[in-house]
């Protein structure tokens, strides 16, 4: 397995996940997380090879509903939750900015 | 604590009523829910009107559910339409689902009068519930210490007497760990047996929602209920619901239980004292003890706390500030997600996606999600071959019985090893429950898990009725 995780590494992830984590927090959280990196470790004796993935716990197929028509949420109901909604639709801030 | 079989038998037949019994539990509720703190909110005017009407219904002779009545309080992650569903998070503080969960539908069918919503460490991610955002859930037996998590507050309303029920989440023991450490009864059924639409997701591979009650047979009953194939949920196994509480009084005799030979260490000494109490208890009652080994489960933590923060990290990626719950305005789209998370999420939610980010993104992808999915299989076939040889095992369900306030907060690895038993069953999909059984040396409850595997809940509730009798 790969070696202690950096802070800039931390900082890094914290950009994929949209978290903006102060210098202080990024520290913290580094030394968390290769605490708990080095504890995973433990995995890395075994022989993984011939082992197949497992994603969830039982064998099922997708399954498609019939193509008709059903209630669906009411769409003045959910948007009356958002944060902010105009014209039916959910308003968000301008998506082309300044700090991508 | 009334007996959730008992109320309803008392207002089907009349010698009470709905409204008395309700009555009864808000008044509890009064007495003592500030010191414990087990709800994030109380319904108790739906609550009044919705004992009226089963009331009246017994009155006018019509038919009533099987859970006629009956006070059930609902961890705060299920939808609940109208009703504000907060999952213990700023991020979401004041939502209101614009639908009920599968569960919620069918115990209102089933006549249950739901009490309020219950606390839990914020979107479950936690072993105390200390990690709520509306501070703490103390447990009734004892206020210094925690209820458990991440359903504290559901364990605590039913071990309090707030209700007669109570539905939790488990996604890595965050029923059965709170039942043992507030002394109910508390099951995680087989993944796919009871619907997870409107439960808001954590790791949706492990989700499952189950009863805490204060016996095996009201756990049984709420489950039959609960139980069932539900088209909203595409993980949903496509099976009618299996009869448990037909089983209660089979007993255990000819029955083969398995006592793990390599049981991950750390477990403190009464708590393996009352285990070994409770093998005794089933060889007393006919059952064989046959010796299994699950040399994989030592690694269960470490494929734990790589899938399921990776499947948190995706599912959390939805609280954005665009379609539901708060909002910090910004600039542009992205600095608005930011600022929305940061002040949204709380820090162990934090620490979840963070992780879950790393173990999933480029570089890392094989080194740690992708081992943790073999490791996963590896647990699984370890059950697999055990069940072979045995009908149920039984381990502790937590390593220690209720613990203080802060002890393990500092340390987020220390709170992790709160679910080393419960997690296997999570990874494997399998059933398990919680049942009391005695206490520990500082007199609370220690709890014994029945594990059983894939559907085998009647085998499960037959060992924990019987665990039950000999308690």
């Amino acid at each position: 397995m790969s070696e202690s995780i950096s802070k800039e590494t931390v900082v890094k992830v914290s950009r994929l996940a949209r978290l903006s984590l102060t210098p202080e927090q990024a520290e913290k959280m580094t030394s968390q997380l290769a605490g708990m990196l080095e504890h995973f470790r433990d995995i890395d004796a075994l022989d993984l090879s011939d082992i197949e993935p497992m994603t969830q716990p039982y064998p099922l197929k997708n399954v498609m509903r019939e193509d008709v028509e059903a209630k669906s949420l009411d769409r003045q109901e959910v948007l009356d939750q958002a944060p902010a909604a105009e014209s039916g639709r959910f308003r968000v801030p301008p998506t082309i900015g300044f700090d991508v | 604590m009334q007996k959730l079989v008992e109320i309803v038998a008392g207002v089907t037949s009349g010698s009470t009523t709905a409204t008395a019994v309700v009555e009864e539990h808000l008044a509890r509720i009064k007495v003592r829910e500030a010191e414990i703190h087990a709800f994030n909110l109380v319904t108790a005017d739906q609550a009044r009107k919705d004992a009226a009407k089963i009331d009246e219904d017994v009155k006018a002779g019509k038919a009533v559910g099987a859970l006629a009545g009956v006070p059930i309080a609902l961890k705060d992650n299920m939808c609940t339409r109208g009703v504000e569903t907060t999952c213990s998070s700023k991020i979401l503080q004041g939502w209101k689902p614009p639908y009920d969960a599968t569960v919620v539908t069918k115990l209102r069918n089933a006549g249950a009068v739901i009490v309020g919503k219950t606390n839990l460490d914020e979107f479950a991610m936690g072993s105390s519930t200390e990690n709520s955002a509306f501070g703490p859930t103390r447990n009734p037996l004892d206020v210094s210490r925690v209820p458990g998590g991440s359903s504290g507050g559901s364990a605590a309303a039913v071990s309090a007497g707030f209700a007669a029920a109570s539905l939790g989440s488990d996604t890595g023991g965050s029923i059965r760990q709170p039942a043992a450490l507030c002394g109910v009864v508390g099951v995680k059924p087989t993944y796919g047996t009871v619907s997870r639409y409107g439960l808001v997701a954590f790791a949706s591979s492990l989700d499952q929602i189950g009863p805490f009650t204060s016996d095996v047979r009201d756990a049984a009953t709420l489950l039959e209920v609960i139980s069932g194939h539900d088209p909203m949920d595409s993980t949903s196994i496509p099976q009618p619901a299996a009869s448990l509480v037909s089983v209660l009084d089979q007993g255990v005799k000819g029955m083969r239980i398995g006592r793990v030979t390599d049981l991950p260490e750390g477990c403190e000494p009464d708590v393996l004292a009352r285990l070994e109490a409770a093998f005794d208890a089933m060889r007393n009652a006919g059952a064989t003890i046959v010796d299994v080994k699950l040399p994989s489960l030592q690694y269960c933590l470490t494929a734990y706390y790589l899938i399921a923060p990776a499947e948190a990290s995706s599912n959390l990626a939805r609280y954005d500030g665009v379609r539901y719950g708060n909002r910090v305005d910004a600039a542009d789209l992205n600095a608005m997600y930011a600022a929305t998370r940061e002040s949204g999420f709380g820090e162990e939610v934090k620490r979840r996606i963070m992780l879950g980010t790393y173990a999933l993104s480029a570089g890392y992808f094989d080194a740690y999600y992708g081992k943790a999915l073999k490791v996963r299989r590896l647990i699984s076939d370890d059950f697999a071959r055990a069940y072979k040889d045995v009908d149920a095992i039984l381990t502790p369900t937590s390593p220690s019985t209720a613990f203080k306030f802060g002890s393990k907060t500092d340390n987020p690895l220390a709170m992790y090893l709160c679910d080393v038993f419960t997690i296997p069953t999570n990874l494997a999909g399998h059933p398990a429950m919680s049942v009391p059984f005695g206490v520990g040396s500082d007199s609370m409850p220690v709890g014994i898990q029945v594990l059983a595997t894939t559907m085998g809940e009647q085998a499960m509730f037959k060992v924990a009725a019987e665990l039950e009798r000999a308690s």
